[in-house]
């Protein structure tokens, strides 16, 4: 048994890993302002941005795919334009699937930061409003800190969601070892080749990661509840 | 001297109504307004605000908050404002609270010895009552030494005694800060208790406004006494009637002739006066 794992090989982990936490960092970053935008606006275009950027929860993961390695293949605009100028290529190497995982789970990064923002009391902003502070000020130092479970939840859901893809990253990244190969895809190469051993090990050691950081998201949350009296409303 | 001339159209629970105010408040003056519900009134405070826009001019001494080219927006105008629900923020200790306005740590600490809340001044607002965290709310609002403290019905969530208990306070800011005030209120003890004029609001015009005494007090000409309340019931007692009335908090019966009986309505509401009697106060 301590042979087999010694003999395994942790890249696809360390990868996923990695392009999970640039994904949620990047997201994270893109989608404060965003929610908040939703969360406050009266616009007319709201519902047209929510469904937008819903849209990737209910595509196959095979479309979005598909579409992602469209737009930023040589042939596209937008890839040429990234070849050209900044010398980036965007399909089959950790960029492209950097990018994409972006795409891919938007939804759970904006949706938790709005539904949060949403549920403040405005009065509190208001509050914060009279007493001189700008909305910049007020979002950094009333709003977030006021949403501690919405934004843990966002993050850790982002996290695993983006640990847990597999269609987008193998039309768009392929499969390629240290590069492309994240750990969802190591495993069904594993089971094409019917290695079973590996693809069990692998298998649970993604069951337990994705458990322990749920739990952990829910234990946070209520222990935050219980201090602050909940979502504040 | 502050000036106010609004307009605004609203769409309240009651159709369309002209939110149509023209005022002139002294400087120091305590003002309540009062008026039922959908008058207007949290709307006339949120627009003194900033936080709603309106048509007219807000002018404060010689600074203009609003006119047709101007509109101050809510961080620049020096206000305090107390909402019913205390608003505080929940992630800040009750000394936090106070210092987010205006990191001076001496006036903080003043305010808060005012009010008696030294000892919590480390406390999350959740771990507070409801008393404590209005307390904590009107500190607030005096932090950055307000123009105008506005206050939403800052007592109405609280029980009877801890409202007496607030009024005193915020008595003895307004003396010690000389704040120009202005208090939305619905309870005539407290108007009475705490404003130097009072300014009645109806469909959002202004239809009293005056002193306390003289807008609240019922009584007229010979009269001594003079209540409204709800007609909660009449009853036939062998040839006389008795109504039930509900004044206030208490139940009173009044005895009613057959014709007066005919006339009344349950639930209709009514005015109990009497004349002529020595009215016995008595300690409870």
């Amino acid at each position: 048994m301590l042979e087999i794992l010694q003999n395994l090989e942790f890249t696809p982990f360390l990868l996923s890993f990695k392009l999970a936490a640039l994904t949620t960092l990047i997201l994270f970053i893109l989608c404060l302002p965003l929610a908040w935008y939703l969360s406050q606006t009266k616009s007319k275009a709201k519902p047209f941005l929510e469904a937008v950027t819903a849209l990737p929860i209910v595509l196959p993961p095979s479309v979005l795919g598909f579409y992602i390695l469209f737009a930023l293949s040589q042939n596209s605009p937008i890839g040429a334009f990234f070849d050209e100028y900044l010398g980036v290529k965007l399909v089959f190497n950790f960029t492209g699937l950097v990018v994409a995982s972006c795409f891919y789970s938007l939804p759970f990064m904006v949706q938790p930061l709005q539904s949060g923002f949403e549920n403040i009391n405005k009065n509190m902003l208001e509050a914060s409003y009279v007493s001189g502070k700008s909305k910049f000020e007020t979002i950094l130092r009333v709003a977030v800190p006021n949403i501690k479970p919405a934004l843990m939840t966002a993050i850790i859901v982002t996290f695993a969601h983006t640990v847990g893809e597999f269609g987008v990253v193998l039309m768009v990244g392929g499969s390629i070892p240290d590069e492309t190969k994240v750990a969802s895809v190591a495993i069904y190469e594993m089971v094409e080749i019917m290695d079973y051993t590996s693809a069990h090990i692998y298998s649970a050691i993604m069951v337990i990661i994705s458990f322990l950081v749920l739990l952990s998201v829910y234990m946070f949350n209520s222990k935050q509840n219980k201090k602050f009296g909940g979502f504040h409303k | 001297m502050i000036k106010i001339e609004l307009n605004k159209k609203l769409h309240g629970a009651n159709g369309q109504m002209d939110l149509d105010v023209n005022l002139k408040i002294k400087e120091g003056d305590f003002i309540a307004l009062a008026g039922q519900s959908g008058s207007g009134k949290t709307t006339l405070l949120r627009i003194l605000a900033g936080l709603e826009d309106a048509n007219g001019t807000i002018k404060i001494g010689e600074d203009i908050w609003l006119d047709n080219k101007n509109v101050l927006p809510p961080q620049k105008r020096e206000i305090g404002f107390v909402f019913q629900d205390y608003a505080l923020f929940p992630n800040m200790s009750v000394e936090e609270n106070l210092l987010f306005v205006n990191k001076d740590k001496k006036l903080a600490n003043h305010l808060l010895q005012i009010t008696e809340l030294s000892e919590l001044k480390s406390r999350l607002p959740n771990t507070l009552s409801g008393g404590q965290k209005q307390r904590v709310s009107l500190c607030r609002a005096m932090m950055n030494r307000p123009k105008l403290l506005l206050m939403d019905e800052p007592l109405s969530a609280l029980d009877p005694s801890m409202r007496t208990k607030l009024q005193n306070e915020i008595l003895t800011l307004h003396k010690e800060f000389g704040t120009t005030t202005i208090m939305v209120s619905h309870d005539p003890s407290e108007i009475y208790r705490l404003a130097s004029r009072i300014v009645v609001l109806d469909q959002g015009v202004i239809i009293d406004d005056g002193v306390p005494k003289d807008v609240l007090l019922k009584t007229s000409g010979s009269q001594k006494f003079s209540f409204e309340g709800e007609l909660l019931d009449i009853k036939k007692v062998d040839v006389i009637y008795v109504a039930i009335i509900s004044i206030g908090q208490q139940l009173v019966e009044v005895v009613v002739s057959q014709d007066e009986a005919k006339n009344l309505k349950i639930g209709d509401s009514v005015r109990v006066s009497t004349k002529a009697f020595a009215p016995i106060l008595s300690q409870k």
